[in-house]
């Protein structure tokens, strides 16, 4: 039947998934997809907190220009709107 | 380390991929490089891997087929890498770029500028918050990543975006609470004779709306949102009627949501034009400040041509041809025969071109827009600085984006200013009561993408630093 705007995710197939962790908590993600997605998808959207007033800071852009969703990843600072997700990835957030 | 090729292209959208396909056609080596894994650029951006299969999308196909034609082309692809400098010397251009935190140079005889557009989104109060995502960014999610945004979203902006968001977020299995336009229906009735140049995407989007209509998603024609709000992610949006130029007024109301599009149309990310030393102008109908072109993607700078949004904003189709155009300009350049008709192409872009021109007219913000943005509003969302700091500054006698940025640092943070420039450009017009046009936007410095200092000084041997001799006393 001719549908007008139909429901696709189901007819995604997808990665096995692998564990990660974010401030020292486990959540699940699909192998090879974008942690800002991953991230999403848990609900975790409150990344950081802005150096000049402390504010809450997300995911904005999504393409690597904004800076916004940058977390820490072995010590480095990295947008996880460019960083693919791999079992026994640790991130912090930057969070104060 | 520095490399050579004949010609470089930045940028591996439309236009970028277009143009190092033909100019491959003609025995150049030519290297193409782009910030994404996969060529496709925004519009055609790639799926990530993790995904296995998925439903064909327009946007999709496309993308494989570009995908495809590249891999099988001579181009080499340099995906995942990072340009932040364009050094022009003897070469005559050296292309500066990060490649898995390594810093690498490319030397090239002819340069292709392909690096797009970015998105421009008026400062209103929350748009900070987190569950605020840009609309551009809202399908770079969709594309790459086949995830909905948030479990409830409120699209708020200008232009066919809107809708395409709205239809994706619902076609990956979200849930949209409104769509809230600054257009009318009188300005899509407008548009009619241009979007007949293209019955199929006017098909799809009529489609989108219809679709809209049949399941009860209310559609605020002539409205923006004029607050987010929420404690430590978005919670409701207010938003209002607009006027004639779009300042909000009247009462407002309310729309419960866990997330938030917002977009006011895009301009060209004209930094990397700026470093390679051609001159901008303005041209509000294609998005402001763009650079200065002549026919066929040529420039002010020898051996440099540039194609695609960033030479104004026309969208995806005119692109494609653009992009053709600096191609076999670029090997015309190195001095091939052209055996493409390049009349037939003109005559192509011209149509294209002509379309898109009428999707960035419904895009691009009217004046009263502006007043979204309260004295207390974040502006540079790097620094936390409000509208009220920026015009004090200003009042100090601050009358240009430069001085507004060495004064108080709005467009110095991580981002380089790419998310506070319009806005600050459109306070110091409004201040000065002169046009836009007049408020040249700052000088585009080196990186153009945050690198760090490891990655800059790279490895080295103490011993191979070269010492200059002391002064004598």
């Amino acid at each position: 039947m001719f549908q007008l705007a139909p429901n696709h995710q189901d007819d995604i197939v997808r990665t096995s998934k692998v564990s990660f962790t974010f401030d020292g908590k486990s959540f699940l993600a699909y192998e090879g997809e974008t942690l800002a997605a991953a991230l999403m998808r848990a609900k975790l959207l409150h990344l950081r907190d802005a150096p000049a007033d402390g504010a809450p800071r997300g995911v904005f852009c999504c393409m690597g220009l904004c800076q916004e969703c940058v977390v820490q990843v072995d010590g480095k600072t990295i947008e996880s709107c460019r960083l693919p997700v791999s079992q026994g990835l640790h991130v912090s957030s930057l969070r104060r | 380390m520095i490399t050579d090729t004949d010609i470089a292209v930045i940028g591996a959208g439309p236009a970028g991929c277009n143009a190092a396909l033909l100019a491959a056609e003609y025995d150049f080596s030519v290297v193409m490089l782009d910030e994404q894994v996969s060529p496709g650029g925004q519009v055609w951006r790639a799926k990530s891997p993790a995904i296995l299969s998925a439903p064909e999308t327009p946007e999709s196909v496309a993308g494989e087929s570009v995908r495809n034609a590249i891999s099988q082309s001579n181009v080499t692809h340099l995906g995942g890498v990072r340009v932040w400098h364009i050094e022009r010397s003897e070469d005559p251009f050296v292309i500066h770029y990060e490649n898995a935190g390594v810093s690498c140079s490319l030397s090239c005889r002819c340069l292709v500028i392909a690096t797009g557009a970015r998105e421009t989104i008026q400062p209103i109060p929350g748009w900070t918050l987190p569950g605020v995502v840009g609309m551009a960014g809202a399908t770079s999610i969709f594309k790459q990543d086949l995830i909905p945004i948030g479990s409830k979203m409120v699209v708020s902006g200008t232009g066919p975006l809107v809708f395409f968001v709205a239809a994706e977020q619902q076609r990956l299995g979200g849930e949209v609470a409104a769509i809230v336009t600054s257009n009318t229906l009188l300005d899509w009735i407008k548009a009619l004779p241009a979007m007949l140049l293209r019955p199929g995407l006017l098909f799809r989007g009529l489609r989108w709306i219809t679709a809209m209509y049949v399941n009860r998603i209310p559609i605020y024609w002539g409205h923006t949102v004029t607050r987010v709000e929420g404690e430590s992610s978005v919670s409701r949006v207010e938003f209002k009627k607009i006027s004639k130029d779009w300042t909000p007024q009247g009462q407002p109301r309310f729309i419960e949501c866990d997330c938030v599009s917002l977009g006011s149309g895009l301009i060209s990310a004209f930094e990397s034009f700026q470093l390679a030393g051609i001159s901008l102008e303005h041209n509000s109908d294609l998005g402001g400040w763009i650079p200065k072109q002549e026919q066929d993607g040529r420039t002010n700078v020898g051996g440099c041509f540039i194609c695609g949004d960033g030479a104004g904003i026309r969208g995806s189709l005119a692109a494609e041809t653009h992009g053709k155009l600096a191609g076999l300009s670029a090997v015309a350049f190195l001095g091939a025969k052209i055996n493409h008709s390049i009349v037939k192409l003109r005559r192509e872009y011209a149509r294209a071109a002509s379309f898109g021109e009428a999707m960035s007219k419904l895009s691009i913000p009217r004046p009263g827009l502006t007043k979204l943005t309260t004295a207390k509003t974040v502006v540079c969302r790097c620094e936390g600085i409000t509208r009220a700091e920026i015009e004090d500054e200003m009042n100090l006698g601050a009358q240009s984006t430069i001085s507004v940025k060495s004064g108080v640092r709005a467009g110095m943070g991580p981002c380089g200013g790419k998310f506070c420039q319009t806005a600050i450009t459109d306070l110091i017009a409004k201040t000065k009561s002169c046009p836009v046009s007049q408020i040249a936007p700052p000088t585009a410095r080196p990186p153009l993408r945050p690198i760090s200092v490891n990655t800059l000084a790279g490895d080295f041997d103490y011993s191979d630093l070269p010492i200059s001799k002391p002064s004598p006393l």
